[in-house]
């Protein structure tokens, strides 16, 4: 105990040592509130979701917040539904049927264009389907005929930009531009065409040949931002899996290190203590193991049985038993194998196996901790290298997934920085947090280096 | 000790040095190949073992004889006139003789055996998806027409990591406290970090934003036809993931090299060197360096080893194609001969590593020269 609160004391002359901790305590609090407010379960339907779960997201947009350090402020995303009141509804008796008008209106105030416009329908009726026709209307008054179109059973969409007619008729009427350029650009624009802001309406006329026909819309105007994390290239918001990254990584990190090392060092005593026969059987096994490719080896695991984290995990500790730490430890515990301690235990009776544990191992204990420490990150970016190839856990978001997805998509390529960007910030700060800690904790508990 | 001991006698009745010293160096190299070789047999036979857990490697093998039996039964002339029924009959029943004969209906302790043989002489079978530029389907012109760039990439920054470290560690330990010793200090957790996450951002920096160094691959596209340029270009590419290997393991290396300089340049002998008015430069060469090279080389073998490790991710990220690139192609496409066949590789490649580095502690290590 004393030993702990002068190590403790120890730590605070080291900057490097405390910046550690912090990080390292942070992180510890954040996983937690993370895994508290998103259930493991809801992690994982989240990021599985799909195409529906993040409908009104746009896709590959960098977060919310670059707009701070932008002067041309890039829209965020506008999403109306009639469903909450968010259009102006109005319904009149027609023949038979009836027309139904949903009029949205909405303020645009960015100085780029949206991504893209969809408008996503939630239809019933008893026979025949209902008919809507779109129309918009810009600040300046001008008025465009987007679509006339059917509306299926159930849900349906309406995207912009996959309509021929709508995009040779803004051709004729605007120039040569995407949709969803044409029907923000300000009147003649010139070399560089910007948004006009104002008060911009849609209106969809739905007319319904029964009266029993319920119809909701809702309008979507994709933005170029979002969030304060972006979001991918399936429109999921990747602040899921930054958050979901963590505990991941603390619990993978961690996990595999106190499990190599601890079943290292028990093993190097055994060697130690037994010598002979077991002894150099240890040691040959150590020779071996430490070539055999690591990497590949959890490839082929990976490939051949499960990408499960988990059983990643128990064989990267299985491979990792006889891993080089043996050496390390063995040249200790040969000295304390000599210690008159040892030799009293001896004298009293203990027997081999009270030895190992009650009075070699604990005397190796302040040499393990920072060694833990500092084979954290490795662990850490393992994960991560796994998931960078491929073979991260099917189901949980990682950080590696995220950087994974982002590389095999272009994202340096195509600008998208904020995707690899990300993730990988957090990755450097987890790893260099464990890092500090551990080498300075090594400083601390074995002070021959310090002296150097 | 008892070696030390015989050796004695047999100087003094006038037997070379160098004669003794050579043959203990070779027989260091020889026992230490043999060593490496063990581990190589065991690495692919546990490769085996994972991969045939699954029944793959069969699948392997039944797949290679398939396709050699279609081969000979559509091109033989005597069977042209067979119906495609009779013919496809005669080549399942080609199959079954064939497999019997390679000994596939015999329990799998005798196969597993067989594999390891048909592995270690890398006849690796044929691949289900991939190619060679050459157009062949075997995995072993696959992966060897890889290996090149792989060689190139890992050959270069290991050189480049090794001298560099040295050079730095030994300017950092003359003026050990200074500032810039200090900031190796600081930087060496950098080292926790493996190469290719290094890479994302010097790719970020130097390919995407300042436009000056190209994304990735070997060569520029299409590639130039004077090997000058052609050499050029390959250097021009060879730029971003050698940095950033080296930016990996540079810090923590150099911190640890120079750690081992000041433990040994407080040496006694290093004081009497001192106290004999040897020159600074005489006494760094003779007795810092000298003593400290075998420690350095134990210390980059393990440097060695983990960026063997990372290879096939850092090959991922920068487009580079070598073996790695294909291991990730491979497990893009589940094509399993050509997994197999990678990690088999690896393996030979990792023990060749560590090997050649072992000839040079051996030559290095007074040690092994006296047999100590």
């Amino acid at each position: 105990m004393q030993a702990l609160k002068d190590a403790l004391r120890e730590i605070r002359r080291y900057p490097s040592a405390i910046a550690g901790l912090l990080v390292v305590i942070l992180l510890v609090i954040f996983s937690i509130y993370v895994v508290i407010t998103i259930p493991y379960q809801e992690a994982i339907t989240l990021w599985r979701g799909g195409e529906g779960m993040w409908r009104n997201l746009p896709r590959t947009v960098p977060p919310a917040w670059i707009n701070t350090f932008r002067s041309q402020k890039l829209p965020e995303t506008i999403a109306l539904d009639s469903r909450k009141g968010a259009a102006e509804r109005q319904e009149k008796p027609l023949g038979e049927g009836k027309v139904i008008t949903l009029l949205y209106t909405f303020d645009y105030q960015a100085d780029d264009f949206p991504r893209e416009i969809n408008i996503f329908f939630e239809t019933s009726f008893k026979d025949r389907s209902p008919f809507a026709s779109i129309t918009w209307y810009t600040p300046d008054g001008r008025e465009i005929a987007i679509a006339d179109t059917g509306l299926s059973a159930g849900s349906s969409s309406y995207r912009f930009a996959q309509d021929d007619k709508l995009l040779r008729r803004i051709r004729r009427q605007i120039g040569e531009v995407p949709v969803e350029v044409g029907l923000f650009v300000a009147p003649n624009p010139g070399e560089n065409p910007r948004p006009l802001k104002g008060t911009y309406q849609v209106k969809v006329q739905i007319t319904a040949f029964d009266p029993e026909t319920q119809v909701d819309a809702e309008l979507v105007v994709y933005g170029k931002v979002h969030g304060i994390a972006g979001t991918d290239h399936l429109r999921r918001d990747l602040k899921i899996a930054l958050l979901w990254g963590a505990p991941v990584a603390l619990a993978f990190g961690l996990l595999a290190a106190a499990g190599t090392t601890i079943t290292t060092m028990i093993i190097a005593a055994i060697g130690v203590w037994f010598s002979g026969v077991v002894d150099s059987i240890i040691q040959r096994i150590t020779e071996v193991v430490m070539m055999l490719p690591l990497l590949p080896i959890l490839i082929m695991v990976g490939t051949f049985y499960s990408r499960s984290i988990w059983v990643i995990l128990g064989v990267t500790i299985l491979l990792s038993i006889f891993g080089s730490g043996i050496k390390t430890y063995r040249a200790v515990f040969m000295q304390v194998r000599e210690s008159p301690y040892v030799e009293a235990a001896q004298a009293y009776g203990a027997g081999d196996w009270r030895i190992i544990f009650r009075y070699l191992v604990p005397r190796i204990v302040p040499m393990l901790i920072p060694n833990l420490v500092t084979m954290i990150p490795t662990y850490v970016f393992l994960e991560a290298s796994l998931a960078v190839l491929g073979l991260g856990d099917p189901q949980l978001p990682t950080w590696g997934k995220v950087i994974q997805d982002a590389v095999a998509h272009g994202a340096a390529y195509k600008g998208f920085y904020y995707w690899i960007l990300e993730p990988a910030f957090l990755l450097m700060i987890t790893g260099l947090g464990f890092a500090m800690l551990g080498f300075s904790l090594d400083r601390i508990f074995n002070p021959r280096l310090r002296e150097m | 000790m008892s070696e030390q001991v015989m050796a004695l006698p047999r100087k003094r009745v006038g037997v070379p040095l160098a004669q003794t010293t050579w043959f203990r160096v070779l027989r260091y190299t020889l026992v230490r190949g043999i060593t490496l070789f063990i581990t190589v047999i065991i690495g692919v036979y546990l490769t085996v073992l994972i991969a045939n857990m699954g029944g793959y490697v069969d699948e392997i093998r039944k797949g290679e004889i398939r396709e050699n039996v279609a081969i000979q039964v559509m091109n033989d002339p005597a069977l042209r006139a067979l119906s495609p029924d009779a013919k496809r009959q005669l080549i399942e029943e080609r199959v079954r003789i064939e497999e019997r004969r390679l000994g596939l209906d015999q329990p799998f302790l005798i196969r597993s055996v067989r594999f390891l043989e048909n592995a270690l002489t890398l006849r690796l079978g044929f691949a289900q998806l991939m190619n060679s530029n050459s157009g062949s389907r075997q995995v072993r012109l696959i992966l060897l027409e890889r290996l090149p760039a792989t060689l190139l990439l890992m050959g270069v920054s290991n050189l480049l990591i090794f001298f560099l470290s040295l050079f730095l560690a030994l300017i950092l330990s003359r003026q050990y406290g200074s500032f810039w010793d200090r900031v190796f200090v600081v930087l060496s957790p950098t080292s926790s970090a493996p190469g290719w996450f290094y890479g994302l951002f010097l790719i970020l920096i130097f390919a995407a934003w300042l436009r000056i160094l190209p994304f990735g691959d070997l060569v520029d596209a299409p590639p130039p036809e004077n090997p000058l340029l052609y050499a050029l270009s390959v250097a021009k590419h060879l730029v971003l993931p050698v940095s950033a290997l080296v930016i990996s393991s540079i810090f923590l290396s150099v911190y640890s090299w120079r750690t081992f300089f000041l433990i040994y340049s407080s040496e006694d002998y290093v004081e009497l060197a001192k106290a004999k008015g040897l020159s600074g430069r005489a006494i760094e060469r003779r007795y810092i360096l000298r003593p400290t090279l075998p420690t350095i080389v134990t210390n980059f073998l393990l440097t060695v080893i983990s960026l063997w490790t990372g290879a096939p991710i850092l090959e991922t990220v920068f487009n580079w194609p070598g073996l790695g690139r294909a291991l990730y192609q491979a497990v893009g496409l589940f094509d399993v001969p050509v997994i197999v066949g990678s990690t088999v590789i690896f393996a030979y490649l990792l023990a060749i590593t560590v090997f050649l580095l072992d000839i040079i502690y051996a030559i290095l290590d007074p040690r092994v020269r006296v047999g100590a």
